[in-house]
Parts: structure tokens; sequence; C-alpha cells
């Protein structure tokens, strides 16, 4: 929303401020300015001058030499190349010194053009005179500027006066954000009463007259609303002996300043009266309205409807028509129709001031792709009271303006008046809620100001039907508050019970999961939760995977956005590969972030949403690199018991001999592994790729922070040392596991300390050798008690089929 | 004898300033008060004098061997110094050289700000919680006084799953949801993800992270916002920061607010950060309306409360003067590493 701050001073005739005095009173009441645009920034020292004597340049043919009364003593001399001017004619002069915002071709320069004094071929010119473009503005704006030229102002201006003035543009272009639910300030006169309120100044909107001749509207036209649940009121009154013109200056002054082109009068009176009012209206030529009537209806499935800009519309049931008896004349509050729109050589017209539901025209708009001046109006739901009023203004600028003769009374089809609505007014709950101790009557006098009435009998606050948005105490204690001042409300500190301020335990586990990653030299990325359903086929990912059944966006971005990812390697395969590709070196990332897994398809319920903790790493480090993180991190939430291996995971990412699931007490957690060459290959990445991916609801279910000490070994260890010659397939998982089940509550730890394969170890067999260390808790141990121990390991080992080397 | 053990004295104190090293040193100790020493052998002589003098000459023998001792002590002392200090003078290193680094992994300025916000509530006495991604249409706008067809539903430019399910466009879902359990009184923050459909560019993202704030208690009042605010602004920007509120409309608040506070690089003055206005936008806020209050089961004649949203994003940009934001999501580790 735009305003000129011009029309709103001659509403509110006692404002005088700043344009940024302004801006910030206007922004701290709640009418919030973005911004102003001063439109004779770049203008200075421009004056009227009458053109007393023209003569030829002698040395220039283009040239001509012109002798200019500024209202000075003696008359000044100007050079110029326009070839538009005549002695007598009056015309905007920049001064020696003086600025213009641009040049003569539109084009503008920053800051403005410095206008100096000087000689042009020989002769002294003394400033120059001004085409509208060297002004700022252009045709579009003034109509009466010659296509190419010197602007030549009106003959009853005064000579040595401000040309800017007289030109309008010394005004101020103000920009509003105005918030949903004040559709009343989506007006000048809205706004123009806010502002009258913040500044504590009267405002005085203008005095709608009665108006039309003798006749009777209802002799001309007949008016049936259909569909009243999407036309609350339809106002329409005829103007005959139409006379098409331009409109009065003051008038196109006004478009122009709030961005509108001037076109006739009578498409400028509708402006007006929308830009006034914030009601639009529209004008049908009554001479192709058929059958002496208009139907408010409901499309047909599939109607066909060219509106006035040519283009051929399929419609709906859902869009509200205006229609004559045998056809559709409008689109209702979006555009009217060709076969209606009035021309230049129009005589008769109907005028129509109606109020829309707002939701159906939004609706209606964006299904047919269409936005207007007047929907956009509409679909912020208008207040029904303001169609009548918006007409009568309307007619009265007819008369006004002689654009033609008003025909007497106006049709009026409005079912259900709105009324105002009253609330009743309890101060103290005002202070309650605001925390102040401002004094009822104050409170009334704000209410006053925004024409909030209060009735003293009942103690009601009557509110006027313009102001939808006030519904209850919160509403109204806003209204107090805004008006008091935000600023003026003191600052305190909740009183009352004292909470306990937390974190989660998720949210502590989660924590501890980005600090060991970090100690780890794993970075944290952020990506999104969304992504493309090629990602599974990148992924290698099999028709019938579990992973391919997704949470899909109806309305996504684009197809890369379209489904709830339910793995998190593709965002980080993809994080991974900005980086190989960016040439960044020894890689490692981690990201905690929810991945999606529907709990049916079709989804009919909320997904089930699971954190997973993904670690990735290109560069140094290997599977035993990651493998080690992981163990890290349970070893600090507390999950102590010794995690397997699971090589079998079946994941088809990872490659096929360096996976495995991640088995903590019998549940998989997660896993880790290489990534499949092929795919990151797919992820443009020549480097082997490490992932490791934690399911953390396994890991907040079984963390515990809790730590007892267990002491400090008194007793000294004895080791032993064991070297195996072992089959290929067997794991050193499976040789762990031995040592745990029969090494006996003296086996204190293992350790492997060579692997080997190759030519002195006969095939199909690979060299394994382990140290392990046994220790009592309350003794030295003796000779024998380790023996048994080492006795059944080895027992155990040799029926895997293991040979132990001496 | 007397002259015997002079001689020694002397032979022993010339050897002992001849030595210039430890084991030099030991070695005189040795030739003299070893066990095959020649103090060693005049002791063993003793039982040759003759009774009477035996005193005498004992404690002769004991002085000389005290003064070689002394001066033997004295001499390591300066060796021993001597040779520390050799050492340290040898293994003088170029400290300018450069470090061995360990590879350390950097945080996300993203966590970063919100483990600041995080500390900043929970020393208030909030507790942290967190609600779903992927969201009832009640939660994310019914419940918040947005009903179907309110044109905030189209501002907000949501992703839909289906008619009932969608990706939640902010954080204040998870206001209802605490109101629902109905343990009052309420102190919260919620910071989490949230989807808007923006196209990526500098200062759009169609993914980004809200932190929602609520207190819901008897006696709140719009005071205890501002003063909650204003305290939260200079925890988190700097002690003088000043704050502005600023009338704005939410559905879900009455009377609502937008809160600005003083640029932190210019300090109010007007800078090309601020855009010489000397204040920045920061969140938007306002007292929870009687009608989600309702709707949550909470009677407005005896609670009220306020609540709050901050971008997440917006606090990070600013904070650490990130000029786009798609590097937060690009997750390139020499952006990352720089905090």
């Amino acid at each position: 929303m735009n305003t000129s701050l011009k029309w709103i001073k001659d509403l509110v005739p006692g404002l005088d401020c700043s344009a940024q005095e302004y801006m910030d009173a206007m922004t701290l009441s709640g009418s919030k300015v973005e911004g102003y645009t001063k439109m004779d920034a770049n203008l200075e020292k421009i004056v009227v001058g009458q053109i007393k004597k023209i003569e030829r340049h002698p040395d220039a043919d283009k040239l001509i030499i012109c002798q200019v009364d500024i209202g000075t003593k003696e008359p000044i001399q100007i050079v110029t190349g326009a070839q538009n001017v005549r002695e007598g004619d009056k015309v905007p002069v920049v001064l020696d010194g003086g600025r213009v915002a641009g040049g003569h071709d539109g084009s503008v320069t920053e800051g403005g053009i410095k206008i100096k004094k000087g000689k042009l071929r020989g002769v002294v010119s003394n400033g120059m005179m001004c085409s509208i473009e060297e002004l700022g503005s252009n045709r579009d704006m003034y109509p009466k500027a010659p296509l190419e030229g010197i602007y030549i102002l009106d003959e009853s201006v005064e000579v040595g006066s401000d040309a800017v003035k007289e030109l309008g543009l010394d005004d101020v272009v103000v920009e509003y954000e105005i918030t949903s639910n004040r559709v009343d300030c989506f007006s000048i006169l809205g706004i123009a009463r806010e502002a009258a309120a913040t500044f504590g100044k009267e405002f005085v909107p203008p005095v709608v007259t009665k108006t039309g001749n003798g006749e009777d509207v209802n002799d001309y036209i007949k008016v049936t609303v259909k569909d009243t649940d999407l036309c609350s009121r339809y106002t329409a009154r005829v103007v005959k002996n139409i006379k098409i013109e331009p409109s009065p200056e003051w008038m196109q002054r006004r478009l122009a300043a709030q961005g509108i082109r001037p076109i006739n009068n009578i498409v400028d009176i509708t402006n007006y009266v929308m830009e006034e009012f914030g009601q639009p209206m529209h004008a049908y030529d009554l001479d192709k309205i058929e059958g002496g009537e208009i139907i408010v209806r409901r499309a047909g499935e599939g109607e066909k409807f060219v509106t006035l800009d040519g283009q051929e519309r399929t419609l709906d049931d859902s869009v509200l028509m205006i229609c004559d008896g045998k056809k559709a004349v409008g689109m209702a509050g979006i555009m009217g129709g060709e076969n209606s729109m009035i021309t230049d050589d129009v005589k008769t017209m109907l005028f129509e001031a109606a109020c829309f539901d707002g939701t159906n025209i939004r609706l209606s708009g964006k299904k047919m792709g269409m936005r207007t001046d007047a929907s956009a109006k509409f679909e912020k739901g208008l207040d029904p009271n303001l169609a009548m009023e918006a007409m009568d203004r309307a007619c009265q600028l007819i008369e006004e303006l002689g654009a033609g003769e008003v025909v007497g009374g106006a049709v009026d089809v409005y079912p259900v008046k709105k009324e105002g609505r009253r609330i009743p007014f309890e101060p103290e709950k005002y202070n309650r809620l605001l925390g102040t101790e401002i004094a009822p009557e104050t409170m009334i006098s704000y209410f006053k100001k925004i024409e909030l009435g209060y009735d003293e009998q009942t103690n009601e606050v009557l509110v006027p039907s313009w102001r939808q948005d006030l519904e209850c105490d919160a509403d109204l204690a806003e209204e107090v508050a805004r008006f008091f001042g935000y600023a003026n409300i003191p600052m305190t500190l909740p009183s009352g019970e004292a909470t306990t301020g937390k974190l989660s335990f998720k949210l502590r586990i989660e924590g501890m999961a980005r600090e060991i990653a970090e100690f780890c030299g794993f970075s944290q990325g952020m990506t999104y939760s969304f992504e493309s359903p090629k990602v599974f086929d990148k992924l290698l990912l099999p028709e019938d995977s579990k992973l391919r059944e997704t949470v899909t966006i109806a309305n996504p971005l684009g197809e890369d956005f379209s489904v709830m990812r339910t793995t998190s390697i593709n965002g980080m395969l993809t994080s991974l590969s900005t980086n190989y590709n960016r040439r960044n070196k020894n890689v490692r990332l981690y990201e905690l972030g929810n991945v999606y897994l529907p709990k049916q398809i079709p989804v009919t319920e909320l997904p089930e949403e699971r954190m997973q903790f993904t670690l990735g790493m290109y560069g140094e480090g290997d599977f035993y690199t990651m493998k080690g993180v992981v163990e890290e991190f349970l070893y600090k939430v507390g999950m102590r018991l010794k995690p397997e291996y699971d090589p079998n995971a079946g994941r088809p990412y990872l490659h096929p001999g360096r996976q495995a699931n991640v088995i903590y007490d019998g549940t998989i957690i997660g896993y880790l592994g290489e990534v499949h060459p092929t795919v990151a290959a797919n992820y443009n990445i020549k480097d082997r790729v490490y992932i490791a991916v934690i399911d953390m609801p396994e890991i907040v279910s079984r963390a515990t922070f809790d730590r007892k000490y267990e002491g400090i070994a008194k007793f000294p260890a004895a080791t032993r040392d064991i070297s195996m010659t072992v089959p290929k397939e067997i794991l050193a998982g499976d040789i762990e596991k031995v040592f745990e089940e029969k090494g006996g509550k003296n086996l204190e730890s293992y350790q492997l300390f060579d692997i080997y394969e190759g030519a002195q170890i006969k095939g199909g067999y690979k060299s394994v050798a382990y140290s392990l260390t046994f220790r009592a808790k309350d003794r030295n141990l003796e000779e024998a008690d380790i023996a048994g121990a080492m006795n059944k390991i080895l027992k155990a080992l040799e029926n895997m089929g293991i040979e132990l080397r001496k | 004898m007397k002259d015997k053990l002079q001689k020694i004295k002397e032979e022993a104190m010339r050897q002992i300033e001849g030595s210039d090293e430890l084991g030099k040193l030991n070695d005189v100790r040795v030739a003299f008060l070893g066990k095959k020493g020649e103090l060693t052998a005049v002791l063993k002589s003793m039982k040759d004098v003759k009774p009477e003098e035996r005193p005498a000459v004992g404690q002769l023998v004991n002085e000389t061997r005290e003064s070689i001792e002394k001066k033997l002590e004295e001499t390591r002392k300066k060796l021993e110094e001597k040779e520390l200090e050799t050492r340290l003078k040898r293994e003088v290193i170029d400290v300018t050289l450069p470090s061995k680094k360990n590879l350390v992994g950097h945080r996300h300025p993203n966590t970063i700000a919100l483990e600041e916000v995080e500390r900043i509530f929970t020393g208030m006495g909030y507790e942290v919680v967190e609600g779903p991604e992927v969201e009832y249409d009640y939660y994310n706008f019914e419940a918040l006084n947005i009903p179907a067809n309110h044109p905030a539903k189209d501002e907000q430019d949501t992703f839909y799953i289906n008619d009932k399910i969608l990706l939640r466009t902010q954080t204040s879902p998870v206001q209802v949801r605490v109101m629902e359990k109905k343990k009052l009184p309420i102190r919260m923050i919620a910071p989490g993800r949230v989807f808007r459909a923006d196209e990526v560019d500098a200062t759009h993202s169609p993914s980004f992270h809200q932190i929602e704030g609520m207190v819901i208690d008897k006696h709140i009042t719009f005071a205890d916002l501002k003063g909650t605010l204003q305290e939260f602004a200079r925890q988190l920007f700097g002690a003088d920061t000043k704050v502005k509120f600023r009338p704005h409309h939410f559905p879900f608040t009455e009377p609502s607010a937008e809160m600005d506070v003083t640029c932190f690089k210019c300090g109010g003055k007007g800078c090309r950060f601020c855009k010489g206005e000397g204040w920045i936008e920061i969140l938007g806020c306002g007292m929870v309306h009687p009608k989600v209050l309702r709707m949550s089961g909470i009677d407005p004649e005896e609670y009220s409360g306020f609540a709050f949203g901050v971008g997440l994003e917006r606090i990070t940009l600013l904070k650490y003067e990130i000029d786009d934001m798609r590097l937060l999501y690009e997750n390139d580790e020499r952006f990352l590493k720089q905090f």
C-alpha cells in the first residue's frame, strides 16, 4: 500500500511533520512504513518562467535563444534545442546552480544533475527549461506533456512561483506494510484516520453530497443476486450523457503520486475512489447490457468468457459472474468482460460497487491465475457498508467533473446489513494484560480517535463495521497499547512459580554426539529434509526397497525437493561431493537430522521422524577409523557392552565386502561401511568414502549418564600371546567371541597385534596374533589360573579349525 | 701424618678443581673417599697410630674428609648447573615453526547460535522442547487461530502432503502441543526446522529454523514479554543493546509486536549493515490469543501468556556477518571451519 503524503495531509489538515517523522510515528502506532520516496529529492531551484522572446541562434540551426521572465526585474537568457516552445509559454526553468532528476530521454541520474550557466555555441545560457522526464516523471503520469520537448505549464500559473509545487512534484510517496487484519487501511481514508489518531489531529474526510437527476435508476436496470453467499451487497447507479475527456489536473496529480496512470475522467474517477475508499468499482457500457438486468450468479462448469484484456478464460462453478439477461459481462471482483467494457463513445454507463466474498475472490483469482488491483482489495474481505459510500462519492465526482448526468436513485441489493460490534468495556482487563495502569478515560479517548464509540449506558465499546478485526478484550487492549505507545509499557520479568530450565535427555545425547564427532575431526553439516526420488537410483536401491516408500510433497518446488528423505546418505554424499569437487582435502562431516518414515502409504497419519547421526569422510582414515568414532560415541554415552559387527548388512550403496551393521545387545543400532564405488562415482567422488549412520532413537533408549567407579587394578597383570593360522573366512570377531566366552573372569583384555596374509601362509589361511592380558582384582594370579583359561581358549579355537603356531 | 693428610687434601682439592664434568668429579670422589681411596687408606692405617694420638689424628682425618666432601658437593652443584645450562642452550627450538594440527571438527554456525539462545532461556527457567516437523494442519494453522481459507495460510506458502498433513511452516504448533498437556505454568522454547515454498537464493531457503518461545502462567503481561525479550537481546547481542517494539499482527497473538534491536555494528547510529536505520528487525511476538488458549483447553480468564518466534538463520547471518544463506546448507568445510 502506497499513499501520497500530500493527500493524507489534505485529509488531516493539522498534520505538520517531515516525512521521516511521519514514518517513525506511523510505524510505532501500527501502520508500518517501509520507506518513502521524495518525488522532488533531486529537484532544486526550479521556477515557473514565461518565454517573452524567441530568437534564432546565430551559429546553430537547431538552437534558439529565449528571454525568459522568471519574476525578477530582468528576464534571463536561456538557449535551448527544444522545438516545441513559443513566445508566451509558461515553462519550468531550472536556474543556475539548481538540479534536475535526469535527462530528457528519461534516464535517471543518482543524486540528480547539477545545472550551471554556460555558453552554447558562444551564446550565454543562464539555466535550462525542463521536460517532464528531466523533472523525474514521464508522459504516462503527465499525459499533457509533449512527446518531445519542454513541459508547457497551464496559463494560469504565476511566473516566478515554484514549478515543482505547480506540478505537484513536491510530494512524498509513502510505502506501508499493512497487515492482513487491517483491511480498512488499504485506503487513503483508512491511513488518514490512523495518521490523525497518531498525531492527535482532526480527520476531515470528504463530504459526500446527494447526487442524481429526477429519473429513477430502476427504470434503467434491475439487479438480482442469486448467490448471496458470495455477494453480500450489490449497488448500482446509472450515468448518462457521458462526456469522456481527461480528468482535471488535481485528480491526475493525485493518481500519479499513487503510481496510477491517468486515462480519462471515468476511469480516473473509478481509480480515485478505489484509492480513497479502498472500494473497487466497475463501469459497464449500459447499452451493451442486454435485457435491462444484472444477475449475479456462479459460472457454469466449463463456461467460457473473454475478459477485457482479450483473454479467453474457462471457468468453473466456483467463480462468481456478473451477467445480463443473456450473457456474462464480468468476472465478479476480478475483471470485467470485453463485451461490456466502456469505450470512448460510451453514452450511458452502469456503475457497480459491490461486496464479494474475499475467500472466493482469492481462490478464484488463484485458480484463474489472475490478480488485479480490484481482486487484491476484495480478497482481504471488504466492509459491505463501504459500497454505497464509494458509489455516492464516485457519482459526486462525476457531477463535479461534469463527466455525465447521474440518474437519480440507486439499486442496493443488501439482504443482511452488516452492523458494528459491541464489546463490553473492561479497562482493568486491558491493564492486566498489558501490565499498565492506564486510566479508563484515557482508553476511551484513544478509542474515540479511531472512531470507536463508547456507550455509557451499557458500558460497551462500539466498533464500526470497517473494524472487523476487533472482536475481544485482547483486540481492544492492543488498540489501547498502540496509542499509549508500546514504548511506554514498562519492562518487567515474569513473576510466579519458578520453573527449571533444561534440555531433554534426547537433546543432551545429541549434544554428546556433536562433541564426539568434533573431537574426532568431523564438522557439522546441515542438509535439506526433502530430496529427489532419483536419489534412490543413485544409491542403487532396488525397486522394492522399503526406503523408496516416502512421504511425498503434493506441491513441491520441483522434483528435486519432492520427497521427504528416508535415508540421510544422500545429504551426506552431496555435501562430501561439494567439498570433493572444490578440491578440499581430507573432509570429515557429520549431520544430526531426521529421516521421515511413513507409517502407511498413502500417508494418513504423521510419519515417524527418526533422528540420524550420520558421519561421512574421505581422504585420511579408513573403515576402522570410522568404526573407532562409533565406538568412542557409544562408550561416551554409557553404552559399555561390546558392540558386534555383522558384515552381512545387505546395504546396496555400500561396498559389499566393507560394510557392517552395528549390533548392540542384539539390536541393530546403525551401520557403517565404505561407500560403493559406483555410488561414489554417482556423486562425482573418485576417492574412497566412508559412512556411518547411527539411529539415534536406539541410542537415546539405551544411553545413560550414570557412571560407577570400578577401582584401579592393584595386582600385577600377566600376558600371553597366541599366534594362529586361521581359515580366511573366520572373522576376528569370531575369535574374540571365543576369548569372551572362554577367557573366564580373569581375562582383562585382548589385543590384536598382527594380521597377515601372504606368501608364508598356506592358501586359504591368514596369520593372526593376539595378546591376552589376565588379572585378578583381589590377588596375584597363579600360573595355574592362567593355564586353565588358556587351555579352554586354545581348545575352542582348535575346534574352529584354527591352527596354533608355536 | 699431619703432612700426609695435608698433602692428600691439597691433591684432592687440585683434582676436584680440575674436574670439568660430573663423571670426572665422581672419579675423584672414588680416588679419595672410595673404599680403596687414599683417605680411606689413611683411616685404615689408624690402627698404627698410638692410642693417645688417635683422637687428634682422627679429628684431623675427619676434618680433611669433611673439607673434601664439601668441595666435592660444591663442585657437583656447579657442574650440574653448568650441564643443565648447556642442555637448555642446546635445546633451543624455532617456536615460529608451524604447529602440529589436531584434527578437530567445527560446529555449524546455526548450532552455535542456537546453543547461545538455549543457554539464555534455560538460564531463565525455560525448558527446551521439540515437536514434529511433518505436522497436522490443525496444529500448524487451525489451533493457532488460522482457520481454513485464512489469507495468512496463503502467505506462508505451505508444502502439503495431503489435506490434513503438511510440513510445518513455523515452530508455533509446538506451543499448542505443549499447552494441550496442560502442565502449567509453561516456560518453553522450541527450536526446530520449518519449511516454506521459497526458492533458494541468498536470503531464502525452503527449509530453515525457528525458535519458538512461550510462557503461560497467571498474571503474565505484555510488560513481561518486553522485559524478557530485552534481557534476551542484551545477552545475545551485548549489554548495550536497546530494543524497540512495533505493533504488528499475527493471528495467534493479540496484542502482537515485532521487535527491533539496535544495530550491533554501529550501535544504532545507522550504517550500511542496518541500511542506515540503526535498528534491525529480529523477531515477532505477542500475548497468546485468548482463542488459542481456549482451543488448547486453557482458561484465558485465569491464565495469560506470551509467545515469540525468532528465525535462527536470521540471528546466525547477522551475528556472524554471513552474506549468503546458501552457505549454511552447502557444508563446504572451508566455511564450517570458520566457526
